[in-house]
């Protein structure tokens, strides 16, 4: 038995750690480090229907124990991702999760259908929260009916099964997840990044050409870690967890608080073998814990008998 | 190949006003080749401060299986950098980057190497292989003032040098270009890293020759994923290089500067 298997709609996942959107590109850069045919499943780079130049630079900007980015979806479009990045990811036996984003319904749903259809791609990924996009971007994600109705839309189009990123930049991130829910959506991704800034002392200026960005790092995960707990206690539909993991440790936190399977992204940054070294320490964890399968740890912290976990501290 | 380890300190000293030179031992050092490229370091282990460090190879040498890094104390990084002991680790990941392409330069040609303050380590290793293939190095090397300078003898063990400050307490006073300009420095080839203004100036000055400039950007990855460090391609809106993958030297007119 493979312990660290896990079955979400659409995914045959061989362990339940991918890196998240937007931190891994399209593979090709971490592909020099090692073979991606270990991973679970790779979350790519945020795709519009026209390539995207994004945000001007400076667009990162280092916070204690975290970073804020304000890259602005850059990326190389729908059809180069289509006939160039996607075939060159078929090499690997890895699923794909297709992260989209648009400016509009329609472009939300062109880019979904016809990228749903690519053979690898076996989940999308509806990026309805991303804070670095002006127009649009922010409402989508922050008005639970403008964001069901997306759901809903790319749901009748969508060859593969939908997952929906959340943003955490909401006054109520359980009404989203609910609305969400309702529309059809398959899984909950979350979270994004929270919108921050940083001023520079010296100029009196924002650091971020942009002005704000998206906190993401350790920084978050205390986030990340309460709204999956409320969010996966009143949902029915899988989560999966991302905002912060750097170890095998935040990947069980994130499964006790409710999460099925779980995202890296400022790490790799840190660490570009953070993902392979999470898979391999995992079993030596669930042995310490007395665990026999990672799934039995989702929503351990609040389901009944949480307190019988058995931990030899 | 780009490498990951934990490279080993072997000395570190004070060489300017908050220049520290930095040498470290380690396998990694033979993969590293081309001057230019740099190393993505690591500071400390915690998880504050969080990104690594991006910093130029100054000197390589495969023989001793080791590296030199000059950096200057500016943030909460460097200065924990600034705290290492020989023995201490240092977590690296490199070599990074396209360095500057040496074959620019052929044999018997005069490149002019022109560095700016922090700018001017890469140029070191620069000078050191061009000299090896036979081509005449000129070095002019800005700085602000007589305390930041450094590394102005160990240039000019390979050719002509010319030392600029801002203020006019050593050398010429003034900037690189005056300097150029003063003497009528004559080059096949210009090969210049440091503050952006200047990098400008050299590219407007000298349009039709062959300029090559090493780029700064904040960074997030340092290998390509993240598009943290982009610039724009004259003439395009969407058309863009990576710092940190497709330079950190660009041939001038490549990119936006
Ligand atoms: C390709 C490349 C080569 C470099 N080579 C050298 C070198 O040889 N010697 C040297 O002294 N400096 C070099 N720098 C600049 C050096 O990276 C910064 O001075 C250093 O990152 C500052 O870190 P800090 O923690 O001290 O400053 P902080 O201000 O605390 O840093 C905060 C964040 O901003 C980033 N940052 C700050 N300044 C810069 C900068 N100028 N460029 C890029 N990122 C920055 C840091 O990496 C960090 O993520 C190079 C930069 C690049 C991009
Ligand atoms: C540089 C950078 C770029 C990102 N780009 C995207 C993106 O294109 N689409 C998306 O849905 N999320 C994007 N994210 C958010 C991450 O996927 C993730 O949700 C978030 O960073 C929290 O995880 P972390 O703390 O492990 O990084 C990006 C994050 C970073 C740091
Ligand atoms: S720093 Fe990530 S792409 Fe250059």
């Amino acid at each position: 038995m493979n312990r660290l298997a896990v079955e979400l709609p659409g995914l045959s996942l061989k362990n339940p750690i991918m890196p998240a959107s937007g931190c891994f590109g399209f593979g090709r850069e971490y592909a020099r480090f090692y073979d991606l045919s270990v991973l679970g499943a790779i979350m790519i780079k945020a795709t519009t229907k026209e390539p995207r130049f994004g945000n001007p630079t400076p667009r990162v900007a280092e916070t204690p124990g975290g970073m804020l980015n304000a890259i602005g979806l850059q990326n190389p479009g729908l059809d180069k991702v289509l006939e160039e990045e996607l075939p060159w990811l078929e090499q690997f036996d890895v699923p794909i999760i297709a992260n989209i984003a648009g400016s509009t319904v329609e472009e939300y749903v062109e880019v979904a259908e016809a990228i749903s259809k690519a053979p690898n791609v076996h989940a999308l990924e509806l990026n309805i929260s991303c804070p670095n996009v002006k127009k649009g971007g922010i409402a989508f994600g922050t008005v639970p009916d403008v964001a069901a109705e997306l759901t809903r839309l790319v749901k009748e189009v969508s060859a593969v099964p939908v997952y929906v990123k959340l943003s955490p930049n909401v006054t109520d991130i359980v009404a989203m997840a609910k609305a969400i829910e309702q529309a059809g959506a398959d899984g909950l991704t979350m979270i994004n990044t929270l919108v921050g800034m940083r001023i520079d002392v010296k100029t009196g200026r924002p650091v971020l050409a942009n002005g704000t960005g998206g906190l993401s790092g350790p920084a978050v995960k205390p986030i990340a870690i309460r709204m999956i707990y409320d969010v996966s206690q009143a949902v029915s539909i899988p989560i999966i967890g991302m905002g912060g993991i750097q170890t095998a440790e935040d990947v069980l936190e994130f499964f006790y608080a409710g999460a099925s399977a779980v995202a890296v992204g400022t790490a790799n940054f840190v660490d570009p073998f953070v993902c392979p070294t999470i898979i391999a320490d995992l079993p030596a964890l669930l042995d310490e814990l007395g665990i026999g399968h990672i799934s039995e740890c989702i929503g351990r912290s609040w389901k009944t008998g949480a307190h019988a976990v058995h931990c030899r501290a | 190949m780009i490498g990951h380890e934990r490279m080993t300190v072997a000395s570190q000293r004070l060489i300017a006003e908050r220049t520290y030179e930095l040498t470290l031992s380690g396998r990694l050092v033979q993969e590293m080749r081309q001057p230019g490229q740099f190393v993505h370091v690591k500071v400390a282990a915690s998880a504050d401060p969080l990104l690594r460090r991006p910093l130029s190879l100054c000197h390589i040498d495969h023989k001793q299986g080791q590296c030199t890094i000059i950096y200057r104390q500016e943030g909460k990084g460097t200065a924990l950098l600034a705290q290492k002991q020989p023995g201490d680790t240092v977590d690296v990941l490199g070599p990074l980057g396209n360095g500057f392409p040496l074959e620019a330069a052929p044999a018997g040609s005069r490149a002019l190497l022109v560095g700016g303050g922090i700018g001017v380590p890469p140029l070191y290793e620069l000078a050191k292989q061009l000299t090896k293939r036979g081509v005449k190095v000129v070095s002019v090397l800005g700085f602000q003032t007589k305390a930041a300078v450094f590394y102005e003898e160990e240039f000019a063990a390979f050719g002509e040098t010319h030392v600029a400050t801002d203020d006019g307490s050593h050398g010429t006073a003034g900037r690189v270009t005056d300097v150029i300009e003063a003497r009528s420095l004559e080059f096949d080839v210009l090969y210049a890293c440091g503050p952006k203004p200047m990098l400008r100036a050299l590219a407007e000055r000298f349009p039709n020759r062959p300029v090559y400039v090493s780029l700064e950007e904040r960074m997030g990855c340092g290998v390509g994923a993240c598009f943290a460090c982009v610039c724009h391609v004259p003439g395009s809106e969407t058309a863009y290089k990576k710092v940190c993958s497709d330079g950190p030297v660009f041939r001038a007119g490549e990119v936006v500067l």
